[in-house]
């Protein structure tokens, strides 16, 4: 590396006073990482470029950048082609439903193995952990035969019910979260008179806050980008999340790239304002759920 | 009045069963039902027929069977490289830069997008006649720049292009978190003792690094051989076969040919593939759960 900055840690505690040979050694790097963030970011770049342009205009070459005229319409032709606004409300009600409710047993679970000495409790831990082995991809098809069986195939069923009741991973990040809690705070609310139901929900719960929201922010991403279970239970436009819709705009619209594009920015930009305006939390979040296999 | 004991076995079933249900049902139940069903064979309509190991002998010697291991494996060695590779070179380059949170919130953005919109981003982009990339390289001199996913040579380090830019944002924000839990006074030891800017890369943050960098390799293998999204999309496996994949071999199995034992047989051995290696991070684990 061209950088003069000392190694990580040690910058901003040198005694030494700032050298202009070494800030200007730092500029290479700056421009390799500037080039390299422009070459992460252009894709949406394009995204936008192209959504704007005519069908025309968009196959020219050498492209354009600032399409002329502008298009805004083609965002109101994606919008009026398909149900997105139909989507868009079973995407977001599935996502915070499935949140909520696995939160919620995940961190009852969580409790559960942490704090209560029931029999056959490390048995069945690891019993749990043993499932973070088994992916949703090895099991797909029987679970769709057990779904087709019952009746919950082309509802949303399948994409409500077993997420909210599992996720191996986050039980096991949430007990490590109670385990590093005093039990003095809890032995104390006894003396008090709680039972068990107030340890939990008064005591622990607020202060796990922040393996909740790490866990809570990446099973809502998951659940709104997820791909692959919707695609195999949905058949009926009316139930599709916004992925899936925006896979069957494409099979219709399949080389209007102007409008193809719009309908991906109209997914996509609202994820992208609620993350800018999140970042830190999804990256701390990673950091604490980084060990998911 | 219930004993104690009697009532933290009640107490305790009430708070895990919920997640106990679900785990039964929703994992478990289903596995035993794919290995049993790897000894059937179904096509949902007419009843089941019991041939032992007989889908697993169809399938080895199936050759799309092989095809999709090779395509699997290739993809899993380009895509680990590339992004494991860049990720860290992007770690190591915005570990010592100001407006760290700004670029890092920059490369981070694809991880949070959709298979489906960056997929389709991408379709567009490295559309061999019209697509930006194309219009880039010929600009450059190649008269003859590759048509992507319309060639069974390039359409695989098409997908490898787009998954590495995709999540490169991820392993880069880990290896940062690595990068940064080194501790300050290692650096201070080093330098006192004379040692040179190489010499503190490659005796402090590489081996400081490693748990990190081994925990990278791994949970991106695991994620690798699991690949579906963006190949269905981009490609479906095409052309002929050049991107099928294991997981798009068994969606094709089970949900077009409704080949259900077969499929269930291949699922296996992605289980099987998955566990070694589940089992290989999970011996390993313990030393790094606190590094956050």
């Amino acid at each position: 590396m061209a950088s003069a900055h000392p190694e990580p840690g040690v910058a901003g505690r040198s005694r030494r006073p700032i050298a202009w040979s070494r800030l200007a050694s730092a500029i290479p790097l700056y421009a390799i990482v500037g080039l390299s963030a422009f070459l992460m970011v252009f894709p949406f770049l394009w995204l936008i470029s192209t959504s704007l342009k005519s069908d025309g205009e968009a196959l020219i070459i050498p492209p354009v950048w600032i399409p002329n005229p502008i298009l805004w319409e083609n965002y109101q032709r994606a919008w009026e082609a398909l149900p997105f606004g139909r989507a868009y409300l079973n995407s977001i009600y599935i996502a915070i439903l499935v949140t909520l409710v696995q939160l919620l047993t995940c961190a009852m679970a969580a409790y559960g193995f942490a704090r209560v000495r029931f029999w056959g409790r490390d048995v069945i831990f690891v019993l749990f952990l043993a499932t973070l082995m088994v992916p949703f991809q090895v099991t797909l098809v029987p679970s769709f035969i057990l779904f087709k069986q019952i009746g919950w195939v082309n509802t949303h069923l399948p994409l409500l019910v077993p997420p909210m009741l599992t996720n191996a991973f986050g039980v096991f990040l949430l007990r490590q979260f109670i385990m590093t809690l005093p039990l003095e705070l809890e032995e104390a609310a006894v003396i008090d008179g709680a039972n068990r139901a107030h340890l939990f929900g008064l005591i622990t719960l607020p202060l796990i806050g922040p393996g909740l929201a790490a866990l809570g922010i990446f099973t809502f991403l998951g659940t709104w980008n997820a791909f692959l279970g919707p695609l195999i239970f949905l058949n009926s436009s009316e139930l599709f999340t916004v992925p899936i819709l925006l896979n069957s705009f494409r099979g219709l619209y399949n080389t209007a790239w102007p409008l193809v594009m719009a309908a991906s920015a109209i997914s996509v930009i609202p994820v992208l304002v609620v993350y800018v305006t999140l970042q830190q939390y999804f990256i701390q979040g990673i950091a604490l759920t980084g060990l998911k296999g | 009045m219930l004993s104690r004991r009697a009532k933290d076995n009640l107490v305790g079933l009430v708070f895990i069963g919920p997640q106990l249900i679900g785990m039964l049902a929703f994992v478990i139940g289903p596995m035993v039902y794919a290995i049993g069903l790897s000894l059937y064979r179904w096509d949902l309509l007419s009843p089941p027929t019991f041939v032992g190991l007989g889908n697993y002998a169809e399938m080895i010697q199936n050759e799309t069977f092989w095809k999709v291991m090779r395509n699997t494996s290739y993809y899993t060695l380009g895509y680990m490289a590339l992004n494991i590779l860049t990720a860290l070179g992007a770690a190591l380059a915005l570990n010592r830069i100001r407006g760290k949170v700004f670029f890092r919130t920059l490369f981070f953005m694809p991880v949070v997008t959709s298979a489906i919109a960056v997929s389709l981003i991408w379709l567009w982009m490295l559309n061999p006649q019209f697509g930006v990339v194309n219009t880039f390289l010929r600009g450059m001199g190649i008269a003859e720049p590759p048509k992507w996913f319309s060639s069974t040579a390039w359409a695989m380090p098409g997908v490898i292009l787009m998954s590495a830019w995709w999540n490169l944002g991820y392993n880069m924000v880990i290896l940062l978190a690595g990068l940064q839990s080194i501790p300050e006074s290692l650096y201070e030891a080093a330098m006192l003792d004379g040692a040179s800017r190489t010499q503190r890369f490659t005796h402090v943050t590489l081996p400081m690094l490693t748990p990190t960098l081994f925990f990278v390799v791994v949970v991106t293998f695991i994620g690798s051989f699991q690949v579906f999204d963006q190949i269905f999309i981009m490609t479906n496996g095409g052309p002929a076969d050049a991107t099928r994949v294991m997981v798009m071999y068994i969606y094709s199995l089970g949900f077009q040919r409704f080949d259900m034992g077969l499929a269930a047989a291949v699922a296996m051995v992605l289980f099987a593939i998955l566990l070694v290696m589940t089992l290989v991070q999970f011996r390993l684990q313990r030393r790094w759960v606190f590094y956050g």
